[in-house]
């Protein structure tokens, strides 16, 4: 066998690989643990080579994000959003409907609810009710923002990644448009603000009542994300419906031969996940800049896909992954770089991704050598 | 008129350029079998990368291949992850996209500041650049353009002519009877999407080095994702993903182009429409070129996306 | 009897005309040993068949003899040299090509670069007409008939095997390994395969080739090695055996595949077919006006080799692929354009050919693979319930006999046999009028092969019309009252199973003309 090893040519390293036959609490937790300081040490390295601190930046991130309440308050805020677009992302994930558009559909949302709050709520409208109407505008919005690829998926076999990508880019010309246009404010790249009832309410807002929330400004969108996260919590679990949606992205072929009407499913499917991620606009903009501005999203959109395979789709991880990484903007606002915040999040994706074989398999490498006689594969 | 049209054009065949080499540098990747999303990240990586280099050397052309080597490198990592450690090939090219935004611009920051590097030079043939209307959209170019011409007949003859082409379209057709022919699948597949990253990072290098000549974040704005549009469009093809990295590049000059027209220059409104066309001319090509797919049953290479592995369970 | 079980130690050089010795090959795959210490020496010029149930360690054996596995342990002398293979080209270099169950071929590659494919010795140029000649050369020359210039895709299967064996030639193999080699082709096909077998080993290659049909291995084999349980039972020349000695050494005791058939009361038409034309993913017509009636209390049988239309029918059928005309009843109800719901919940039910692909979700637990056709009627409302379904799982489990870790464990985790149960337990236990079953037992092994065919003709008995279509012509006669063939679209019969003339059947599966009439 010596031989042979010393005869082969160049190849690559021989990986042995054994299914885990039991998935271990204690061993998952683990590794997911050391990917993540794995990808926080990568991160690091950048951090040095562009000229920082590691240390000094990641500690300055985590007091800003989670040190005091109202860090924790701002994480709150900005893992809003997240949650919502994420819970519409990981719908269409399960289905391996790959909707990368949610920050098109976000955006959508945004401008939709800015047209009700501008021009169809009235300072006498009941502030439940303007609420409820741009609750809704924002849903429609992102809602026939996902319904396109759909469609084009479902009718014509378009590539859902490309197509709906391609609309995020349409989506921020569109509201461009908008925003510098008709109903710019004198030109610059924002709305004027929206009449006071059409903003949702701030726990600042109490804090007349409540002294202890001064300053907090978690606002009434992180209800709704609660909501729409207990909703598809029930459905995903126990309904019909969410059956339909797990036995589609483990099987389509097997899902056609249950009754299951493939195409249909495709188009609500993406149809309710752009609804999703249009509300998170509109919680943005109703409920912490109260005005459309051009650059409404950071990204959620794109942060939500990494927050949503994290999670690995499921509505409860959703929410946990969602507060992280809120608290990962928070703590980039901090330093203020956005960059630092793009950059760890493809780490850690990038990191966990190529780890998820080690939370499968058990790995032994063959190396070359007398032990690589008999077990090897 | 002509003159105008002769302009766009050219512009067009220099922006198309970066599309050329990110498209067939796809093609690549998935007749070897190897669906690569990370395009766009790489592009970004190869046009900071490339501006970096230069700016630090003074030598365009050593920064474009920097670009080019900072392109191989984040293929180089999706086919170790995705093909060694088996990763989900979406996820983990998803993953590279935002790898490749993230780490070019916290280590591009610094060069948003520096405003201009020494281009790449520019080549005017002799007689051929003197033809009408066809010289200077076809012969009056930026160097790298020129390259790209070049690649064209090159990919062609090597997927269509020569052994180590057939063994690429073998491998991303049916990996088992390649293997079983004696082709190492793994190791030209790993091969294959690292060249593919190197082309795209000479994309991304084309752009910060000849068409924008500047480093801003984020500068490729969608057009790796309209390379791996075009890759299905052009049906894996490397003549027709010419034509249609062209035609997208003249596409995405339209908006700068119209603005020298009074009617656009007293609607500057229009602008956010006329910047949506590349991105809505994309999906019009994926609906008819997918369109075209359905009918048809070989398209796409049948085993493109999914992981290799030789020894299952067997009886 | 001679049982030639221990080969000459390897110490003695392997005298000329010994091919290739294989000794104490193991090999096993996380929790199974597929090789036990196997020993086998096959002599060059020979026609060498192993012969084995499905899982007896063959396919394994052969692969790691062609370089695809690596065994755990044990030696392989190639005409005397100690070889150690880690890759399928370092087996072609020593001589030995092996001839796939599925072939492997590139379907959008000609015949002439799939022959090439992977010949270092050519250079880096290719010119297209230089390797057809080549190619064409090599054909002309071993007698096997195909255009070099042709598509894979457009070959026949037979065709697609005589690629695959002048590639193995072309690559300078002495040693062929045929996988299952008659397993896809019709009769005609069968003989001219053997025919080409012959003479290859007349011009002196060594052929070895994997079987579990005894008289094909009677008729073409010189020696025959039996293997059981991943270990060799015994090496015999086919001169000195019989086929029931055979059998007993295959599977351990004398099976005989003989069913009563029970006389049932034939009923109403369940199913009925009329004109029925439906066209594949190539638009291409797949199946020509077919007309047929299946009864309540009667199985059906279709034969013929796959590909010429079964698949669409039974989708078509089921709703699964649209009917381009004609149309289908069930139970006097058009279901000619219904959805495939629509269809379930008029009691058909469908065992699809492909058990992983389209008979179940491979992720998902047993519960609820088992819950894919009655998890919208078992509950009313929207939700489901959990401990509804997993009641009933486990009583289908057991009634069928699934062997099975847990009701919770992921349906891909099943072997072939227990993912079939599977599927028949969840197919016959809904309230069904209408069964189609495609090529139910396909790959099983022969405990799981009875315990399926007992499970439809107990079936039949309580009054289901099964419309049974298989390639294997013995099943369909074993099983059906009526048979019927499909050839290129067209189905020819049915005609009553009792008294059928089985030569004639199979002339028709290989498409003679000769439309036959009742006897």
């Amino acid at each position: 066998m010596a031989t042979q090893s010393a005869s082969r040519r160049w190849s690559l390293p021989q990986i042995a690989l054994e299914p885990r036959t039991q998935q271990s609490w204690s061993v998952n937790a683990g590794l997911t643990l050391g990917l993540l300081l794995l990808a926080l040490a990568l991160g690091g390295i950048v951090i040095l080579l562009a000229g920082g601190n590691p240390f000094v930046v990641y500690r300055n991130m985590l007091v800003a994000a989670f040190g005091t309440k109202w860090g924790i308050s701002d994480t709150l805020v900005k893992s809003t959003p997240l949650i919502l677009a994420t819970l519409g992302v990981s719908l269409a994930f399960r289905m391996r409907l790959w909707n990368i558009g949610a920050e098109g559909q976000l955006l959508l949302g945004a401008l939709c609810t800015t047209g009700v709050a501008l021009h169809v709520v009235t300072p006498e409208t009941p502030g439940v009710l303007a609420i409820l109407l741009m609750a809704l505008a924002g849903f429609a919005g992102g809602a026939a923002w996902g319904f396109v690829p759909g469609w084009f998926k479902a009718q014509f076999g378009v590539n859902e990644i490309i197509s709906s990508l391609m609309l995020n880019y349409v989506a921020q010309s569109l509201l461009n448009f908008f925003v510098f246009g008709p109903w710019s404010e004198r030109g610059f790249g924002q709305t004027p603000m929206f009449p006071r009832n059409s903003w949702m309410p701030r726990l600042t807002d109490f804090a007349d009542t409540f002294p202890i929330v001064r300053g907090m400004t978690v606002h009434g969108g992180l209800l709704l994300a609660l909501l729409a996260f207990a909703i598809l919590f029930v459905v995903v679990r126990s309904s019909k419906f969410g059956f339909e949606i797990t036995l589609a992205g483990d099987n389509p072929e097997a899902a056609r031969y249950a009754g299951i009407h493939l195409r249909r499913l495709t188009i609500y499917i993406m149809t309710l996940s752009g609804g999703l991620a249009g509300l998170a606009g509109m919680s943005e903009v109703a409920g912490v800049s109260h005005r459309l501005i051009n650059s409404v999203s950071p990204g959620y959109g794109f942060t939500a896909i990494i927050v949503a395979w994290l999670a690995r789709l499921d509505p409860l991880g959703a929410l946990w992954v969602a507060f992280l990484f809120g608290g990962l903007l928070v703590g980039a606002d901090e330093i203020s770089s956005a960059g630092i915040a793009q950059l760890m999040q493809g780490i850690i994706l990038f990191v966990m991704v190529s780890g998820g074989l080690l939370l499968r398999y058990r790995i032994r490498f063959h190396g070359t050598g007398a032990k690589a006689t008999g077990i090897e594969a | 008129m002509i003159n105008l049209l002769a302009a766009i054009l050219s512009a067009g065949m220099r922006s198309g350029t970066s599309l050329l080499f990110a498209t067939v540098g796809e093609i690549h990747a998935e007749r070897a079998g190897v669906l690569n999303l990370g395009v766009e990240g790489m592009m970004l990586m190869g046009a900071m990368t490339g501006y970096g280099v230069t700016h630090l050397t003074g030598s365009p052309w050593l920064g474009l291949i920097g670009g080019m080597l900072a392109g191989g490198s984040l293929a180089l990592l999706h086919g170790f992850a995705s093909l060694v450690l088996r990763a989900d090939q979406v996820v983990s090219g998803l993953a590279l996209t935002f790898l490749g935004s993230g780490l070019s611009a916290v280590l591009g920051a610094p060069l948003v500041e520096i405003r201009q590097v020494p281009r790449l030079p520019t080549w005017t043939i002799p007689v051929l650049s003197d033809i009408p209307f066809l010289g200077p959209v076809l012969f009056d170019h930026s160097a790298v353009v020129f390259l790209g011409y070049l690649l064209i007949p090159l990919t062609w003859y090597f997927i269509y002519r020569t052994r180590p082409g057939l063994e690429l379209r073998a491998i991303g057709e049916n990996p088992a009877a390649a293997d079983a022919q004696g082709i190492r699948v793994m190791r030209l597949r790993i091969l294959h999407v690292t060249y593919g990253g190197l082309l795209a990072g000479i994309g991304g290098a084309t752009l910060s080095l000849a068409v924008t000549p500047t480093w801003i974040d984020n500068l490729t704005a969608g057009q790796g994702w309209i390379a791996v549009g075009l890759v299905i469009f052009a049906g894996w093809d490397p003549v027709r993903a010419a034509l249609g990295s062209y035609l997208f590049g003249a596409l995405r000059r339209l908006p700068l182009d119209l603005q020298n027209f009074s009617y656009f220059k007293s609607n500057p409104a229009l602008g956010h429409f006329t910047n949506m066309l590349p991105y809505l001319a994309t999906i019009l090509m994926l609906l008819f070129a997918s369109s075209a797919l359905l009918r048809r049953k070989f398209g796409a290479p049948a085993a493109l996306g999914t992981p290799y592995v030789r020894e299952g369970k067997g009886g | 009897m001679t049982l030639v079980v221990n080969i000459s130690p390897p110490s003695n050089p392997a005298p000329d005309d010994v091919m290739v010795q294989m000794q104490g090959i193991c090999k096993s795959f996380p929790g199974v040993v597929a090789n036990d210490n196997v020993d086998l020496e096959v002599a060059r010029g020979n026609v060498h068949a192993i012969l084995g149930e499905n899982g007896a360690g063959k396919s394994t054996l052969m692969h790691i003899l062609s370089g695809l596995y690596r065994p755990t342990a044990g030696d392989i002398w190639v005409e005397g040299v100690l070889r150690h293979f880690s890759a399928p080209l370092d087996a072609i270099e020593a001589g030995i090509g092996m001839v796939h169950q599925h072939f492997m071929l590139a379907e959008t590659l000609t015949v002439a670069e799939n022959v090439i494919l992977g010949d270092r010795s050519l250079g880096l140029r290719i010119t297209p007409t230089q390797i057809q000649e080549t190619v064409a050369a090599l054909a002309a020359e071993t007698g096997m008939d195909v255009d070099p210039d042709a598509y894979i895709w457009q070959l026949s299967v037979g065709e697609q095997q005589r690629v695959e064996i002048i590639k193995m030639l072309y690559r300078g193999a002495r040693l062929l390994i045929l996988d299952e080699p008659t397993a896809v082709l019709v009769p005609q096909e069968r003989t001219q395969l053997f025919r080409q077998v012959r003479r290859m080993a007349m011009a002196g290659h060594t052929i070895l080739f994997i079987s579990h049909k005894l008289d094909e291995v009677m008729t073409l084999a010189d020696m025959v090695t039996v293997m059981r349980a991943g270990k060799v039972v015994a090496t015999v020349p086919t001169q000195e055996t019989s086929q029931e000695e055979l059998v007993r050494m295959m599977v351990g005791r004398p099976v005989l595949f003989d069913f009563e058939k029970v006389p049932v009361d034939i009923g109403d038409t369940c199913l009925r077919l009329e004109k029925l034309q439906v066209r594949n993913e190539r638009g291409v017509v797949a199946v020509k006006g077919v007309s047929l009636e299946v009864r309540a209390g009667e199985i059906l049988g279709i034969a013929g080799v796959a590909g010429n239309g079964q698949g669409e029918l039974a989708e078509a059928i089921t709703g699964l692929r649209p009917a381009s005309q004609g149309k289908v009843e069930i139970e006097g109800l058009d279901t000619t354009h219904s959805t495939t719901r629509e269809i379930i919940d008029a009691g058909v039910a469908y065992v699809p050919p492909d058990r992983q692909r389209t008979g179940t979700a491979p992720n998902l637990t047993l519960i609820q693979n088992l819950a894919l056709k009655d998890y919208r009627t078992a509950q009313p409302g929207q939700f489901m319930s959990r401990s509804q379904q997993a009641q009933r799982a486990a009583d289908l489990i057991e009634k069928y006999d699934v062997i099975a870790a847990s009701p919770e464990m992921p349906a891909r985790l099943l072997s072939g046999g227990n993912l079939q149960k599977l599927i028949l337990a969840r197919e016959l236990s809904a309230p069904i009028r209408v069964l189609i079953a495609s090529s139910p037992t396909r790959g099983l092994d022969i405990g799981a092969i009875e315990s399926v065919q007992k499970t439809l003709l107990a079936q039949k008995a309580q009054g289901l019309a099964i419309l049974l279509i298989s390639e294997d012509l013995d099943e369909i006669l074993a099983l059906s009252d009526r048979v019927a063939v499909m050839y290129e679209g067209e189905l020819r019969g049915p005609l009553d199973a009792a008294g059928i003339d089985v030569e004639a059947v199979g002339l028709m599966m290989a498409g003679s003309s000769d439309n036959l009439q009742s006897t």
